[in-house]
């Protein structure tokens, strides 16, 4: 049977389960609004290891295995692993899988390789390939910053602007049997490019991408924005928050009554990250520490999850580029 | 996706009108208070080195010295990028923010190795610095040259 609904997206014949999720986070995060729902808060960025590096492979591995084990599975279990991160040749990802000896996709997506793993992960699932798949991205503030903008201690004011990268990790595991919410229909994004060239100004770059991603999704399954509970998307900040909202309204959608940025729900506004939090982690700590669980909890029976990725790097900005970015969603539905 | 210039100038220019604009005078502000007191720190240190019998022309190394001391100790200790926060350009200015662009990328690349992490990477803030420092000294004193 086709499953390729409308122009860009999928819905499962047999939607996967998603049986449990799990999160380790840094302290700034644990300090931050959704602090009590994390598994494990680390006490500081580096957690005894030798770099940061180091540090965020524990915390990916962590997340990997506290998922496992709350879904009452061995890592043997598990037919393959879908993970990324933000670094180059996914170092963190790698180092992290490199003894769990699964089989393994790496992905990069940037911040929106969280719904991209879900979505191949449901793919696959779906498809008949395998049973169970675990997921998980992770992204860890002082890796990221020292590949993407300068060193930590280097003493620079941020523009207002600006996110914080987000400490975290966040893995989830799917499976074809089971009980818990399952992932429905996932929208797959194309790469857009509004021409931004400021790299402070990531929200308001992938807020195009995220505004095409959702209208794709209604346009293409016939849906309405009141379908869902709640539509989240990953790391827009307040900025990109507030274009998406008016983009969709242009295109005759409004979500402005039950839409949520990830990137404004991890920190409070008095910890001083400027417009909100970005990184892989925004939307996997949201995701797997709040949202499911409130899905669980049966707060919520039905939410569309869009991760928004930039896809730039330090080399094309200083080459003048513009910042090239994608957008993915997942419908999860209990 | 290909997208119309258009529709990129159009969103650049909305993009415009929402950003948020620096609290520019909060700013100014705090880089004169902190930029004032670590020069005010400088001309201290300047007079009591020439309190000890150093001409106030020699005073000017050693105070640099003890200012670029300052600088690298403070960001060893993780202090220097929450001054920097405040004070923007008030912490980048003076020399003890040469010190921390110097110190930071060194500290930041230490688990690279002492080649390729601090020796090759200590200079990256500070490096462009230094090289056009350098060439515009070159080219004021080729003018002077010319003048005779």
């Amino acid at each position: 049977m086709k499953k390729k609904t409308g122009k860009q997206s999928i819905c499962f014949a047999s939607p996967p389960y998603i049986l449990e999720t799990a999160t380790v986070a840094g302290p700034m995060e644990g300090e931050g609004k959704l602090g009590d729902t994390y598994d494990k808060i680390l006490e500081d960025n580096i957690h005894g290891h030798e770099s940061w590096e180091q540090c965020e492979s524990f915390m990916l591995r962590t997340a990997i295995e506290t998922a496992a084990k709350k879904s009452k599975i061995t890592i043997p279990d598990i037919d393959y692993i879908l993970a990324g991160d933000l670094l180059n040749q996914l170092m963190s990802t790698h180092f992290a899988i490199r003894g769990l000896e699964r089989p393994f996709l790496g992905l990069y997506g940037a911040c929106s390789t969280f719904a991209e793993s879900l979505l191949l992960g449901a793919v696959l699932l779906d498809g008949g390939f395998g049973e169970t798949i675990a997921i998980a991205v992770s992204s860890l503030h002082d890796t990221a910053e020292r590949q993407y903008r300068f060193p930590t201690e280097l003493g620079v004011q941020r523009p207002p602007i600006s996110q914080w990268t987000v400490t975290g990790a966040g893995s989830a595991i799917l499976s074809a049997n089971g009980q818990g919410p399952r992932i429905t229909a996932a929208t797959i994004g194309k790469v857009v490019d509004i021409g931004i060239k400021d790299p402070n100004a990531m929200g308001p770059a992938m807020a195009p991408a995220a505004a095409d991603t959702l209208y794709c999704h209604f346009a293409d399954t016939g849906k309405q924005p009141a379908y869902y509970d709640m539509i989240f998307t990953g790391d827009l900040g307040a900025i990109g928050k507030q274009l998406t909202i008016e983009l969709l309204q242009e295109k005759g959608y409004d979500i402005s009554g039950n839409y949520e940025d990830c990137g404004l729900m991890i920190y409070f506004d008095q910890q001083d990250v400027h417009s909100g939090a970005s990184g892989c982690a925004s939307s996997a700590l949201a995701f797997c520490g709040h949202i499911y669980k409130e899905m669980r909890r049966g707060r919520w029976k039905r939410i569309l999850l869009a991760c928004t990725g930039s896809l730039h790097s330090p080399v094309s900005y200083q080459q003048k580029e513009s910042i090239p970015c994608i957008a993915h969603a997942v419908a999860i539905e209990s | 996706m290909t997208i119309k210039e258009k529709e990129k100038q159009n969103y650049q220019e909305r993009f415009n009108q929402v950003k948020p604009k620096p609290p520019i005078f909060k700013n100014i502000i705090w880089a004169f208070i902190i930029g004032g007191l670590i020069c005010t720190l400088g001309q201290y240190i300047q007079d009591y080195f020439v309190s000890i019998g150093f001409s106030k022309k020699d005073a000017g190394g050693p105070t640099s010295a003890v200012l670029i001391f300052l600088g690298a100790f403070f960001t060893g200790l993780g202090v220097y990028d929450e001054l920097g926060r405040l004070a923007g350009a008030g912490s980048i200015v003076p020399i003890t923010g040469f010190a921390n662009s110097i110190v930071a990328p060194a500290m930041e690349w230490k688990r690279e190795g002492y080649v390729f992490g601090v020796g090759a990477k200590m200079f990256t803030i500070a490096g462009p610095v230094i090289v056009y420092g350098t060439v515009t000294a070159m080219l004021v004193g080729f003018i002077r040259w010319l003048m005779g």
